[in-house]
């Protein structure tokens, strides 16, 4: 009840900033949902969104389980890119794709657990809060993303930081593909495998954390450190254990964009999935349904407000950017503010 | 005799727990009084009173003759009334003059605030022998020192009627002794005192008056020099009811865990676990008596591996555990020690876990719950029915999230779980706190039955009419050591009263 | 000879001055912030709402003076909305933060295209409606470069001399002694949170105002996360976190100019690599490698009255 409450005021809020702007709050919202799932093609690119928002919501849920607060995501989205682009780079002239594909995927998760695995250490080890220090990261990450761009892995003659383009077997399918080889005619779209990645990740992350041991383990420690040492877990292994998965998850938001869309190392592909993922956590509390459902209305937003950006061009592609502020404000920082007004609410109705 | 402080008729409640049932007391004007007894008497809740943190329900405050509405601490200052708590309210970055005036800076700016308050200490020190530099950071200081700070802070802001509320808790004997002397240099300028404490040993050396209180009312009122260790040791426990349970004579069998000169020092010096020595044998019950803080927390989480002793040795079956290479929760829980926490909420179970995952917290890594990688879901379903089933909790409901239980079946939950593994050991803390009438029997029952089918059961309590039900053999704490062993069969309030209260019988 | 290098020293001074005058006012106000035991995370949503509103009203109004009383209002507003969520509802001041940055960062160019239509842009500013330079033109140093030096000091003597000062910090350390005491934690607390986004405004204010001609997006640039690196890296004291505020805003000035030039032994030193620097040395400090930080006590934890 609370989580639709919450949406509901950030949406409430949002229209109130769209008619200071001069604009029809339904008739943008109107256009912001057909824009999302108005055809073939929009609903492939709404699904290519969602894919990158579910890994990022994942890897920020699996270190909320364990307690963690884990801002890095960009960083972790971006350095698990580029070991998923440095693989293919290797390797993509001697390998088929059926064996590169997994160990891009395999490089991506490895990249994305290293990055993460610095500030965990320093969390457990030293006792440096984990948030400053993802935050310290992300920068870092982008900067060293820069410097191997432009001075490493720029592709020979290139003007833009990009490197070369990846062969046919560092190139995930495209779902428009897919479909046709079984004779379904969609629009052709960004949405490439990796939704099915995505998926096995929701139902990985949902294995793990309510039916391994291990899994039981993180979340008693997210919700009472003390009973988790009572129970036997060493607290140290178990942060490095959750933050690990959670950067090779986020590292996973590369694999969509360069090894499903762009096809090479392109810099500023994390653009905000990371900080998104803690809106897409919050509002699916954590779990693996909840963030697929948070993830799609993110994607759709995302789709629609470029739509809706094309149509009024006095919105501009950034209020998909000033919804996603205000769900994190509502679902995180004021959760609790329409709980007295609801228990009011109810309290009038059971009369 | 002048009454600085006249309590008439005081009475407190919290929901069904009777904590003050009209409480009426004088204290003497310039004096000494000892307010003692043991755990829930409701010594604590009165000075809370008194003070203003919390509202007496009924009964009335009578200061040098005038009735007084205390309703917040802000009314008990301006009366001249100071508290020294347990745990101390000092900010351990900033130094002592700055501790002194939080909240009386006497004005924006801090410098004349800050001269006043060093001339001001000066004056105390003289007086009342209470010497600290004023410049010391507070988190360098000694424990003895941060409590002097205290005292210095409640006089600072003119009180001339000190509480202290168990103050030599936290302190060494030998701060404990300084702590005594500048009481009594306070008593000489006029001070009047009122002091806490389930120690005799301080009631006897310390003060004038001694109330004796237990289970919320004052049983005795006597002045200290016509009376004696062992009568306030007997009015302090009282006759115990023993609950009747059928127990039979204990076959004894060999030794199961033996701790070796246990001693648990903290950060400051203080000796939390001192020179700890006993023995758990097969088909016994052994109870620890005393009154909380003692150090029998600390011994159950060395016992149960979850804290490591600074000295000693743990024999558990035959594995000699060292104190320079100590043990975890699950090897103990390998070597067939259980282990059900003195506070279940914080450390026994998990709030927001339904019944079926808190029913194998600790054994989530053991077969028949663990399957390969994977834990398997009906086993572990099944596994909580049964102790579901067995122990009576109630709802019978393993998906039930484990806060929505009572206080009676979450214990019963817990202890399910650790009986069903069948331990060889079984350590208890606190068994039946919180816990209904109707489930402590069975809780009891249940304790009885390890007991009788060889476990080695050692149960921590502050109830001494449980100790005196369950126990083959009663060993007190006091001050981290253990003061005596009586067997159940001799065992009288008097004798554990004393030891209890820290005086050797 | 002599003379070339004292205008490179000069040179290199006023340019760290220009750059390092934005972090300075950020990491006072973050300073107040976080010493009350609220973690600010928001300087930077603060800062950049502040310099779009600057920018916007100057544009509007010609007045510059108009435009800075607008970054301050605009910077209050997020200030009071962090403390309202933070303080009054408890809320996560970490996600809070982050809100407030993703907000920011949207609503900025929502309204900047939405009022100019300049792709986010506001127009360029000139003659009275900037903040020009006092004494030296070509230094830069206009009168918010002037009031960031003086706000160290005053920070200090508040913080250090001043009952508001004491309680302050006590109530980022413990503030249970400051409640049993009498004194209200979160008026305090409200109180610290408004006077960083004063300071924040005027960092905003400047950047759009003075350092430059106008607003663009996402201007920032990450400067309210050094700034928080810099209360970090100066172990949450004035002086200390000026001083790395300086070394921080020399490492972005000496930085465009280090590139391409080989040092001796080290060879080509990577611009990126000197713009990771304030975040790496922050993470070193924070591992206990370069001496402990140890933050306020209370810090990011909502204060709950216990009776």
């Amino acid at each position: 009840m609370l989580p639709l409450i919450n949406i509901a005021l950030a949406f409430v809020t949002v229209g109130i900033i769209v008619r200071i702007i001069g604009v029809d709050p339904l008739h943008a919202l109107r256009l912001l949902v057909v824009g999302a799932i108005g055809s073939s093609e929009s609903i492939g690119y709404t699904l290519y969104y969602t894919t990158n928002f579910i890994f990022t919501g994942l890897a920020v849920a699996v270190a909320f389980h364990g307690g963690l607060f884990n801002i890095g995501g960009e960083g972790q989205a971006y350095i698990g890119g580029l070991g998923c682009g440095l693989a293919i780079l290797a390797l993509d002239h001697f390998l088929p794709a059926w064996a590169m594909i997994p160990i891009a995927i395999a490089a991506a998760a490895l990249f994305g657990a290293a990055w993460a695995a610095v500030p965990a250490w320093l969390q457990a080890w030293r006792g440096s809060h984990i948030v400053i220090t993802t935050i310290m990261f992300n920068f870092v990450a982008a900067a060293l993303m820069v410097y191997l761009m432009v001075n490493v892995l720029i592709a020979p003659g290139s003007m833009t930081p990009q490197s070369r383009t990846f062969t046919a077997s560092g190139k995930l399918p495209q779902v428009q593909e897919v479909l046709a080889a079984v004779g379904i005619q969609v629009a052709p779209s960004a949405l490439n495998l990796s939704i099915v990645l995505a998926i096995l990740c929701c139902v990985g992350v949902w294995v793990f954390l309510w039916h391994t041991p291990w899994g039981y383990a993180l979340r008693t420690m997210g919700h009472n450190p003390e009973a988790a040492i009572y129970a036997g877990t060493n607290l140290k292994h178990m942060t490095m254990l959750a933050m690990c998965l959670s950067g090779a998850l986020a590292g996973f938001v590369g694999v969509n964009e360069l090894m499903g869309v762009h096809q090479r190392i392109v810099l500023d592909f994390p653009a905000g999935y990371g900080f998104a993922g803690i809106a897409v956590a919050l509002m699916g509390r954590s779990h693996p349904l909840g963030i697929v459902l948070a993830a799609l209305l993110f994607g759709a937003l995302q789709q629609g407000g470029a739509e809706l950006a094309f149509e009024i061009p006095t919105i501009t592609r950034e209020m998909v950017v000033v919804i996603q502020g205000l769900i994190i404000l509502f679902s995180g920082a004021l959760v609790h503010l329409p709980r007295p007004l609801l228990q009011s609410l109810l309290a009038l109705a059971g009369r | 005799m002048t009454a600085a402080i006249e309590l008439q008729e005081i009475r407190k409640s919290f929901g069904n727990v009777h904590a003050v049932r009209g409480v009426s007391l004088d204290i003497e004007k310039g004096a000494i009084t000892g307010i003692v007894g043991e755990n829930g008497a409701g010594k604590s809740t009165l000075m809370s009173i008194l003070y203003g943190l919390y509202r007496a329900d009924a009964g009335e405050i009578v200061i040098d003759g005038q009735p007084i509405d205390m309703a917040s601490p802000h009314d008990a200052i301006a009366q001249g009334i100071g508290m020294v708590h347990q745990h101390f309210m000092l900010v351990d970055t900033f130094t002592v003059l700055e501790n002194l005036i939080l909240g009386v800076e006497g004005g924006p700016l801090l410098a004349g605030g800050l001269a006043a308050a060093r001339a001001e200490l000066v004056r105390l020190a003289r007086e009342y022998g209470l010497a600290v530099n004023p410049d010391a950071k507070v988190a360098d200081l000694s424990v003895g020192e941060q409590q002097r700070v205290e005292i210095l802070k409640v006089l600072y802001r003119g009180a001339r009627i000190l509480i202290l509320d168990e103050p030599s808790a936290v302190l060494t004997p030998q701060e404990t002794d300084q702590l005594f002397r500048i009481l009594a240099a306070l008593k000489e300028r006029g001070v009047t005192i009122v002091l806490i404490t389930h120690k005799l040993r301080e009631i006897m050396a310390a003060t004038d008056h001694v109330y004796v209180m237990r289970q919320g009312q004052v049983v005795a009122d006597r002045r200290t020099a016509e009376t004696n260790p062992e009568e306030l040791a007997e009015l302090m426990v009282g006759r115990k009811v023993r609950l009747e349970l059928d127990k039979t004579a204990p076959h004894i069998g060999e030794v199961l865990l033996e701790a070796q000169h246990l001693s648990l020092v903290d950060g400051r010096g203080v000796r939390l676990l001192d020179d700890i020595n006993l023995s758990l044998r097969a088909g016994e019950i052994v109870g620890i008596a005393g009154v909380s803080g003692n150090g029998q927390s600390e011994l159950l989480q060395v016992l149960s591996g979850i804290r490591r002793p600074t000295s000693g040795r743990l024999v558990v079956r035959g594995r000699v555990i060292e104190a320079h290479h100590p043990s975890d929760p699950a090897e103990m829980r390998d070597l067939g020690v259980a282990h059900v926490p003195e506070d279940r909420l914080r450390q026994g179970m998990v709030a927001a876990f339904q019944a079926s995952e808190t029913s194998i917290l600790g054994y989530q890594d053991e077969p028949p719950f663990r399957r390969g990688y994977l834990l398997d879901g009906p086993a572990v379903g099944k596994h909580c029915a049964r102790l579901m089933d067995q122990f009576d909790v109630r709802p019978r409901a393993p998906g039930l999230r484990s806060s929505n239980f009572s206080g009676g079946n979450q214990q019963k939950l817990v202890l399910a779980r650790e009986m069903s593994r069948e331990p060889k050991v079984l350590l208890v803390g606190q068994p039946t706190r919180g816990v209904d009438i109707g489930a402590i029997e069975f809780i009891h029952r249940e304790l009885l039955r390890s007991r009788d089918q060889g476990c080695a059961v050692l149960v921590v309590s502050v109830e001494l009419e449980e100790i005196l039900s369950l126990a083959d053999r009663i060993l007190v704490m006091f001050g981290g050591r253990i003061m005596g062993e009586v067997p159940a069969a001799r065992a009288d309030e008097r004798t554990l009263g004393l030891m209890m209260a820290g005086a050797q019988a | 000879m002599m003379d070339d290098f004292v205008s490179v020293i000069l040179l290199t001074l006023a340019a760290t001055l220009r750059v390092a005058t934005p972090l300075v006012l950020c990491a006072m106000g973050g300073l107040f912030s976080e010493k009350s035991g609220i973690i600010d995370v928001g300087l930077e949503g603060k800062m950049l709402m502040a310099a779009f509103f600057a920018a916007a009203t100057a544009a509007v109004t010609g007045s510059a003076w108009c435009g800075v009383a607008a970054g301050i209002a605009a910077a209050e507003a997020l200030a009071l909305l962090h403390g309202f969520a933070c303080i009054t509802w408890r809320g996560n001041q970490v996600v809070s933060g982050v809100a407030i940055n993703i907000l920011a960062a949207g609503l900025t160019v929502v309204l900047g295209t939405a009022w100019f239509n300049r792709g986010g842009q506001t127009p360029a500013l000139e003659g009275d409606q900037r903040l020009l330079p006092l004494f030296f033109p070509g230094a830069g140093d206009n009168i918010l470069v002037y009031v960031a030096l003086a706000s160290v000091p005053l920070t200090w003597w508040i913080i250090d001399r001043t009952r508001f000062g004491l309680r302050l910090r006590a109530v980022g350390e413990m503030p249970l002694a400051v409640d049993t005491a009498g004194i209200s934690v979160p008026w305090l607390r409200y109180r610290a949170v408004l006077l960083c986004g004063l300071f924040a405004g005027l960092a905003g204010a400047y950047l759009s105002i003075a350092q430059n001609a106008g607003f663009s997006r996402d201007m920032t640039a990450g400067q309210g996360f050094i700034a928080l690196a810099a209360i970090i890296f100066g172990k949450w004291r004035p002086f200390p976190a000026f001083g790395a505020c300086l070394i921080f805003g020399l490492l972005d000035a000496v930085a465009i100019r280090l590139q391409g030039v080989r040092m001796p032994g080290v060879g080509e030193v990577p611009v990126q690599l000197i713009q990771a620097l304030p975040y790496l040395l922050t993470m070193f400090l924070l591992a206990g490698f370069i001496g402990r930080a140890i933050a306020p006590k209370a810090a990011g934890v909502p204060y709950e009255k216990e009776h």
